[in-house]
């Protein structure tokens, strides 16, 4: 730069040397920069609309709930209470009840879902299908129905008297199966509503991860003369563990929230047999105004779903079958997969 | 070569066993769909008819009159139109922005920052249903727009999104663009989302369709009917013994037509959205 300059003020002549020339490029008063020239400033204007929202709107939220939870409110006067509100809870058969209820949904649903997904995910990425593009389509476009639209749309389907299931299975002799009025039969017709509205999604999750499976290894299997099954156990199934993890902490984070569904197709019934643990938040905190109570069980939950997410994360890592690679992936396509 | 036209046989049989059950499953998964249409065409009474109705009906457009007069879902549609656009245009700049910030900048605070992005990401947001309530109540805004778009617009995940994308931006670009002359702002705007596009498009739905479609925290701030989103009206629909049940069909079409239609033609950045940072890790 001082090269340039001096040349030009040579070139110049004179009549130059007045203007000083070599303010140009960076001004001379430098501001405070970070070693790769940009103010040091300039990350927080970013991110200043998110650390303000994040303050009003999350970080006070959460501290706030946890302190209700620690009070009581009668008639309007609110009064520290310490742990009442927890204990409470421990000795809540209704709370258990909802717990049951989110834990068979779960330990029933989740699983058939996933397998499902995988079944349909191998299905997807193998040539025998035709029209694979379309079948995807149709398994994965339930996901962009809303929770309250399929709620309503499955108690409809699923009604006990005039329904269009029943109606079809009295077609081949079965039933007349009292669905959303039966307190077994309202938790399978949770289960079937949400393995509708979900499985596609998981599907489309697992396709994703198949596809960077490297095709080697599957044709060094096949000259070994390993059979259909075991190509599936030993190659696909540990290929898929990332996607697995994932989707089963993520079916069971939002399982144990589970709260439209058993809202809309049941409200909880009958004879709270649906009732799940966020609907039972939900009632405290906005039909009686426990607030206290609601927020002492919103806390219970996110303890709960600390602890079974750590569990997974653990089982994972321990059972899961290690990968065998028959042939390490070599092309250097996989890479950016 | 034998053996090979058997092979080839062996595939064709295969192949037709597998489309059809696949085909079989897709009938179940979209069948509702169609009872759902044609349920919109009947009246009332003959929506549950026995036999159960195949073919379209006649009485769509007295449901859809019915529906918009008898209630107020159409001022719900509105509300729910503006409030979804709203959120997903603020949402895309916070989001953005904030993950530019995380991916492409050295300073201060940021491990602490993106910590807390990482753990709200985990955290049941149902525990912050009676805080939030309280803030609205506080602030005068129950039954506001502004209670529906602000609390969730600087959403984690979308900033993990954009975190993740953006860091793919090569560090040579940014700087060029500086060495030019380009202010802090231009180099974000010019040069780093027009390189993002495909990951602005697949958060964009996603915020849409996350607005769209959600509902316990609108039924808890929202408490006149006249302020009442898609998902809220339908519900509360839904809750009247006396309410029609065309009408009530004709809501539940109308609700998940325009995501329908968008999802027919943007269908992979769909797919990329509801997909986002699920494989990405």
């Amino acid at each position: 730069m001082n090269v340039l300059s001096s040349t030009a003020r040579a070139t110049a002549g004179p009549t130059a040397e007045a203007v000083p020339l070599d303010a140009a490029p960076r001004p001379p008063r430098r501001r405070r920069r970070s070693s790769i020239g940009h103010p040091r400033i300039t990350p927080y204007l970013f991110l200043l609309p998110t650390i303000v929202l994040f303050l009003g709107f999350k970080l006070y939220p959460y501290l706030s709930a946890f302190w209700t939870s620690l009070t009581s409110n009668i008639g309007g006067v609110i009064t520290f209470v310490g742990l009442d509100n927890y204990l409470r809870l421990l000795n809540d058969p209704l709370f258990y009840t909802a717990l049951g209820n989110t834990a068979l949904i779960l330990v029933v649903q989740v699983p058939l879902m996933l397998a499902l997904g995988i079944v349909l995910a191998v299905a997807f990425n193998s040539l025998l299908l035709k029209g694979r593009a379309f079948f995807r389509m149709a398994f994965f476009v339930p996901i962009v129905m809303g929770l309250v639209a399929y709620g309503i749309l499955f108690s409809a389907l699923f009604d006990s008297s005039a329904g269009i299931v029943n109606e079809l299975l009295g077609y081949v002799g079965i039933g007349p199966i009292p669905w959303l009025v039966d307190p077994f039969w309202a938790k399978i017709s949770i289960v079937i509503a949400m393995t509708w509205h979900y499985t596609g999604q998981n599907a489309i999750i697992y396709l994703a991860q198949l596809q960077s499976i490297p095709g080697e290894l599957y044709e060094a299997a096949q000259v070994d003369g390993a059979n259909g099954w075991q190509r599936f156990r030993n190659i696909t199934l540990p290929g898929l563990r990332p996607a697995l993890l994932l989707t089963v902490v993520l079916s069971t984070i939002g399982t144990l929230q589970l709260f439209d569904e058993p809202y809309v197709l049941t409200n909880g019934g009958p004879d709270n047999a649906t009732l799940t643990v966020g609907m039972y938040l939900y009632q405290n905190g906005f039909k009686y105004f426990d607030f206290g109570y609601a927020s002492a069980i919103g806390y219970a939950l996110t303890v709960i779903i600390a602890v079974v997410s750590l569990i997974q994360f653990r089982l994972f890592r321990e059972r899961a079958p290690k990968p065998i690679s028959l042939k390490k992936p070599t092309s250097p396509k996989e890479k950016t997969r | 070569m034998t053996e090979s036209l058997i092979g080839v046989r062996g595939r064709r049989t295969k192949s037709l066993v597998l489309t059809t059950a696949i085909a079989a499953g897709a009938v179940v998964m979209l069948l509702p769909f169609y009872w759902l249409i044609i349920a919109t065409t009947y009246p009332s009474r003959e929506i549950f008819a026995s036999p159960p109705n195949v073919l379209p009906g006649p009485a769509f457009f007295d449901n859809l009159t019915g529906l918009l007069s008898d209630t107020l879902f159409g001022r719900a549609i509105g509300n729910s139109v503006l409030v979804a656009s709203v959120y997903t245009l603020l949402g895309l700049v916070v989001c953005t922005a904030a993950g530019y910030a995380f991916a492409k900048f050295e300073f201060r605070g940021r491990g602490l920052l993106f910590g807390a992005v990482l753990v709200t990401l985990a955290l049941p947001s149902q525990v912050t249903l009676v805080p939030l309530f309280q803030i609205m109540v506080t602030l005068g805004w129950l039954d506001t727009y502004q209670a529906l778009i602000l609390p969730n617009l600087a959403l984690p995940f979308g900033i993990f999104l954009m975190r993740q994308t953006m860091q793919a931006v090569p560090d040579e670009l940014l700087q060029a663009a500086r060495v030019d002359g380009a202010g802090e702002f231009r180099v974000f705007s010019r040069i780093v989302l027009p390189t993002v596009r495909p990951a602005l498009a697949a958060l964009a739905i996603f915020l849409f369709l996350a607005q769209w479609n959600e509902f316990v925290y609108p039924l808890v701030v929202l408490r006149t009917p006249e302020s009442f989103t898609i998902p809220v009206s339908l519900a509360s629909l839904q809750g009247i013994g006396t309410t029609d049940y065309g009408q009530l069909m004709t809501g539940t079409l109308l609700s998940v037509l325009p995501i329908l239609v968008l999802f027919l033609f943007l269908q992979r950045h769909f797919v990329a959205g509801i997909l986002a940072g699920a494989v990405k890790q």
